[in-house]
């Protein structure tokens, strides 16, 4: 699949002396949904903005659709819709007329049955004569998104867009993220929550310290990193692990009533087997049997813990 | 060029003024008709007449400068920096329009309320007093300019202001004393020699000068020189926003 955006030795140091990126290089597929996860301040909203034009990066090329943002920066934006981390509106418009405001902006033809079907899907309908200052937070939040997707981008960042948000709000968004996928739109959104990547992603970048440390198809990603556990109750508590299992990863928990094999599941010979097998013969019984792949959280937290 | 972009912009600013219209319409037409009382009838009538026109008469022009000064300054930065102090800049930087757009829209949007302003100033002075217009062309020209020239200015200030504080700043430390002593209420020839020659380096003198030569065909300054001053003043207003823009200063990092 050709990319939709590419991000090619991308930079960015601040007046300040900070270095928020350091020679990113990444590249979105059409019509995919990549969520880019990484701790505060690791970078994310830096490169969103840099993509959208808010912020100049110091170093590199950035091309939307085959387009460079700064030469062709009318053909790149007008393709990208930018729901940002802030709500940020001007709080004395009413809703009609603030996303009005935006289609008209980037510069398409009125078109007050598309904004009407808009505001339908974001449940914003009956609000439209109302100042956006006497919106909920959620409805700000439909809001911003509405206002994103006033000019049919094809391209959609969403950055952090379940942060503090109720879990009614949650689904809608990720229904309507899913409704837009299906009508071609590639989705970017940058999240701490594990879950939303898990949940929705097709591939998952991992960013960390101005740094791009990771991307990976998301499924091959748990895939690849998951581990698998496998836990032992005990029938008679052990004090020590025997010395005849020490080559086995096995960890005894305080009370000795449960045993932990960590093993990776994309091995040759795991070794379950052969552990359940040695147990037995050593006369290691036990009442319970579980297995736990890691989640997405785990692998993050790993990958973030591992850098320097 | 991206006419939708300045349409839209330009149609969120007008709106802004109807909706405020006590604030923007309505309270410069007060101030002015205070203005009237107070000089005009109270003093004014106690004041000889300045160059054969009546002192009423003669304050016109000063003053619907002073709000046409005072007002484009404030429009315009206010137009720019409150959605930089909301953070709903964002929209603007990441849409497809170019800075020259930007400026246009803002700067047009400033300079159109601020001349609507001027106008109804006028139709309030002719209550009070008989007017009389002797070049309506240059009347309007100076009117135009100088609405989009401080438009420009104020635009500016909104963008280098990183405060409400900067914000007022300005207009209330350097233009409200230069529109004051820049000749509304007095001819500078009323002036002693040294004062008049220090009033002639504050620029607001030939604004006044001009306009009201535009109603009355006297002035303290020749024509030519305030034309000149204000295309200056204008000259130099595009050479910063150029250079604003060309840096991408306090608006792209």
């Amino acid at each position: 699949m050709p990319s939709i955006l590419s991000i090619s030795g991308v930079s960015k140091t601040y007046a300040t002396g900070f270095t928020a990126l350091k020679e990113v290089n990444l590249d979105i597929q059409r019509g995919e949904i990549f969520a880019l996860l990484g701790p505060n301040g690791a970078g994310k909203t830096t490169l969103i903005s840099i993509v959208c034009g808010i912020v100049n990066r110091s170093t590199g090329t950035v091309t939307v659709d085959g387009h460079d943002i700064s030469k062709d920066y009318r053909a790149a934006r007008s393709l990208i819709g930018l729901v940002p981390q802030e709500l940020t509106i001007d709080a004395f418009e009413s809703v009609w007329a603030t996303v009005n405001y935006s289609r008209g902006l980037f510069g398409k033809p009125a078109n007050h049955g598309f904004v009407e079907k808009v505001l339908r899907d974001l449940s914003l309908w009956d609000k439209k004569d109302a100042k956006a200052i006497t919106l909920s937070g959620g409805m700000k939040r439909r809001l911003m998104i509405a206002k994103a997707l006033s000019h049919e981008p094809r391209i959609l960042f969403l950055d952090e867009p379940t942060a503090g948000v109720d879990v009614e709000l949650r689904q809608d968004m990720w229904e309507m993220v899913r409704r837009l996928r299906e009508d071609g739109v590639t989705i970017i959104l940058t999240t701490h929550y594990i879950e939303e990547a898990e949940a929705m992603a097709d591939r998952v970048g991992v960013i960390n310290r101005g740094e791009i440390i990771l991307v990976e198809n998301k499924a091959e990603l748990m895939h690849k990193l998951g581990r698998k556990r496998l836990v032992l109750e005990l029938r008679n508590p052990l004090t020590a692990i025997p010395e005849a299992f020490s080559h086995y990863a096995l960890e005894l928990s305080p009370d000795g009533g449960q045993l932990t094999y960590t093993y990776d599941n994309q091995a040759e010979r795991p070794g379950v087997a052969s552990l359940i097998r040695d147990l037995e013969a050593g006369g290691i019984q036990f009442r319970d049997i579980d297995t736990q792949n890691s989640s997405l959280e785990e692998i993050f937290v790993n990958l973030v813990r591992r850098e320097p | 060029m991206n006419f939708r972009a300045v349409w839209a912009i330009y149609r969120v600013e007008m709106a802004r003024a109807f909706r405020t219209v006590l604030q923007s319409i309505i309270s410069p037409v007060i101030s002015t008709s205070l203005y009237f009382v107070v000089f005009g009838s109270a003093i004014g009538s106690r004041i000889t007449e300045i160059d054969g026109i009546s002192y009423g008469a003669f304050i016109v022009p000063g003053l619907i400068m002073l709000s046409l000064l005072t007002q484009s300054i404030s429009n315009a930065s206010f137009a720019i920096y409150f959605p930089k102090f909301v953070g709903s800049i964002y929209e603007l930087l990441s849409a497809p329009v170019s800075y020259l757009e930007i400026v246009i829209a803002y700067v047009g949007g400033a300079a159109t309320k601020s001349i609507i302003l001027g106008l109804i100033i006028l139709a309030t002075a002719s209550l009070f007093v008989p007017l009389h217009i002797e070049h309506p062309f240059w009347m309007l020209a100076f009117l135009i300019l100088t609405a989009v020239t401080f438009s420009l200015f104020g635009f500016i200030i909104g963008i280098w202001a990183k405060s409400f504080e900067q914000l007022q700043l300005v207009p209330l430390l350097i233009i409200t004393p230069l529109t004051f002593l820049g000749g509304s209420f007095y001819s500078i020839n009323m002036l002693p020699g040294i004062w008049r020659t220090v009033t002639l380096f504050n620029p607001v003198v030939y604004l006044i000068s001009g306009f009201r030569w535009s109603f009355y065909g006297k002035s303290d300054v020749s024509v030519g020189i305030s034309l000149g001053m204000t295309v200056v003043f204008l000259a130099v207003c595009i050479a910063i926003v150029a250079w604003i823009f060309r840096t991408g200063y306090r608006l792209r990092n």
